[in-house]
């Protein structure tokens, strides 16, 4: 099953340690909150994306089945 | 194949439809003038179809409403989803209406309450919900006069559902669906992360509908005259009537309903027309777009071909802005006003707000402000699509309008600094400040 990585923005408190651990999918804005790569974690990456995920102090980034969010009707 | 499965009675021809009433007696309806203009609430239970679906869904999906609070999201839809689940559910009708430019829903509550409350009663017999809430901001008399019309049908013993009304704190992002349920479950008006979305798990943890107050107005005539009357105005992809807010430059300024498609000129002739040269329109809301005055006079007004023009339908908004005033000055407060409204728990709105609407008043301020163009298009490029709800999403949307509306603007002022139209009497209406951040 096909993963995805998706932040919680309101438990983000921009730690940035995903952004440390999985650079080839995250990034950081100027005010050090994560910019994520939307596209499927290739299995390449899927043990660095699981590690961040853990990694987080807050529990914020999540690795989702890709299509979850896009099959809710949004608002 | 479109055949209506129930009897239904003849519907008014044309417009007005929400507002028929008010316009034939220039007076709020009570129960009785209400039920004899319309006939009683056709209550059908949560009998389905052959497929299951509730009865009241399926003509909601033939008839193609679409919620009217901004989103334009099928009504149907949401209905199924909510009847899908299991266990108690709520319907809120959510007539927090926190959009500073929009009267539409104020004054539906206050002419037309009882069609509100058929349409949140008729939904909650869809999906099993044993009650409504009625969802408000305080203005001093609304909260009163949703209350003295629950009182009325409470009197009459009228509904099978409890109602309700709820008094919301006024600021900008409690209306939103998410936030709305959070502070009805006692947390705080502010939006939460999803899932769970509220048909899902809503107010107290209960499966709940929301809707926009306008949409369930609508869906309490469909429901009397079937989904062929209700697309007998509109057009194939966006049928039926909606509630729009003219202001601005216009002569007559207040809430209209039009047939959707209706071309945004005759929209504004409707109000009267243009009572200065007016140089582009704010179409949406404070989260929507900018659109040029000119070729978009002949956009038809569904959300389809404002999105094609670079806008938003959104919540019916429409100021006209004159000529004589400056439009990056305008978007330059709102923007300073929407910071303000961030609920402050999510790092892309909470700092990328306050960022911008810094941006673009150097941009107003003009002179050396070279660079901030530039740094204003990049921030724009990473903000949206980053918090919780689409609070930072309709900032941006409003932002970069700007900046390609008002191009013209943005760099006579670079070279220039600010111009004589800054001075112009402020256009888009803010609501007062008080102490507390954010609550009108």
């Amino acid at each position: 099953m096909s993963k995805r990585l998706r932040v919680n923005p309101i438990a983000c408190d921009a730690h940035g340690l995903c952004a440390e651990l999985l650079p080839e999918l995250i990034t950081l804005d100027e005010w050090g909150y994560p910019i994520i790569d939307p596209e499927q974690v290739t299995p390449a990456l899927l043990g660095h994306a699981r590690r961040a995920v853990a990694a987080c102090p807050t529990l914020a980034l999540h690795l989702t089945d890709a299509g979850d969010s896009a099959t809710q009707p949004d608002r | 194949m479109s055949t209506a499965s129930t009897v239904h009675t003849a519907g008014p021809a044309g417009l007005p439809r929400l507002l028929a009433d008010w316009h034939a007696t220039g007076r709020p309806a009570d129960l009785a003038a209400h039920l004899k203009r319309y006939g009683p609430v056709p209550l059908r239970g949560r009998r389905r179809s052959r497929r299951g679906a509730p009865m009241l869904a399926a003509t909601v999906e033939r008839a193609g409403l679409a919620g009217h609070g901004g989103a334009w999201f099928p009504a149907a839809a949401k209905m199924r989803a909510v009847a899908a689940g299991r266990g108690p559910a709520v319907v809120v009708a959510n007539g927090a209406e926190s959009e500073p430019a929009s009267g539409k829903d104020r004054l539906l509550l206050y002419v037309a309450p009882h069609l509100v409350v058929d349409g949140a009663v008729l939904a909650a017999d869809a999906v099993g919900a044993g009650e409504v809430i009625v969802c408000v901001h305080d203005d001093g008399r609304l909260p009163g006069r949703v209350e003295a019309a629950i009182a009325e049908r409470d009197a009459a013993e009228y509904d099978p559902v409890r109602l309700q009304v709820a008094t919301v704190p006024g600021r900008y992002v409690a209306s939103e669906e998410t936030a709305l349920v959070h502070w009805l479950s006692g947390g705080a008006p502010v939006p939460t992360f999803t899932p769970p979305r509220p048909y899902q798990r809503g107010v107290n943890g209960r499966r709940t509908l929301v809707h926009n107050v306008e949409t369930l107005a609508h869906l309490a005539l469909l429901a009397r005259y079937g989904d062929a009357w209700f697309r007998g105005i509109g057009t194939p992809q966006a049928p039926g009537s909606t509630l729009v807010t003219l202001s601005g430059s216009v002569a007559r300024q207040g809430v209209y309903e039009i047939a959707l498609g209706t071309p945004l000129r005759e929209v504004l002739d409707l109000a009267g027309g243009p009572t200065e040269p007016v140089q582009a329109l704010l179409v949406g809301g404070y989260g929507g777009a900018w659109i040029p005055a000119g070729t978009s006079l002949d956009l038809p007004l569904t959300p389809a071909h404002l999105r094609a023009a670079g806008g938003v339908l959104g919540a019916g908004v429409i100021v006209a802005l004159p000529a004589a005033s400056c439009g990056l000055a305008e978007t330059a407060r709102v923007l300073g006003w929407l910071a303000e409204q961030s609920a402050g728990q999510c790092g892309p709105c909470a700092h990328g707000l306050p960022a911008i609407a810094d941006d673009l008043a150097l941009l107003v301020k003009g002179g050396r402000a070279h660079g901030v163009g530039d740094r204003l298009r990049k921030r724009l490029a990473v903000i949206a699509g980053r918090g919780a709800c689409h609070h930072p999403d309709g900032a941006v949307r409003l932002a970069a309008s700007a900046l390609s509306v008002f191009a013209a603007d943005v760099d006579d002022h670079l070279r220039h600094g600010p111009c004589p139209r800054v001075l112009h009497t402020p256009v888009l209406p803010l609501p007062q400040r008080t102490s507390e951040r954010g609550h009108p």
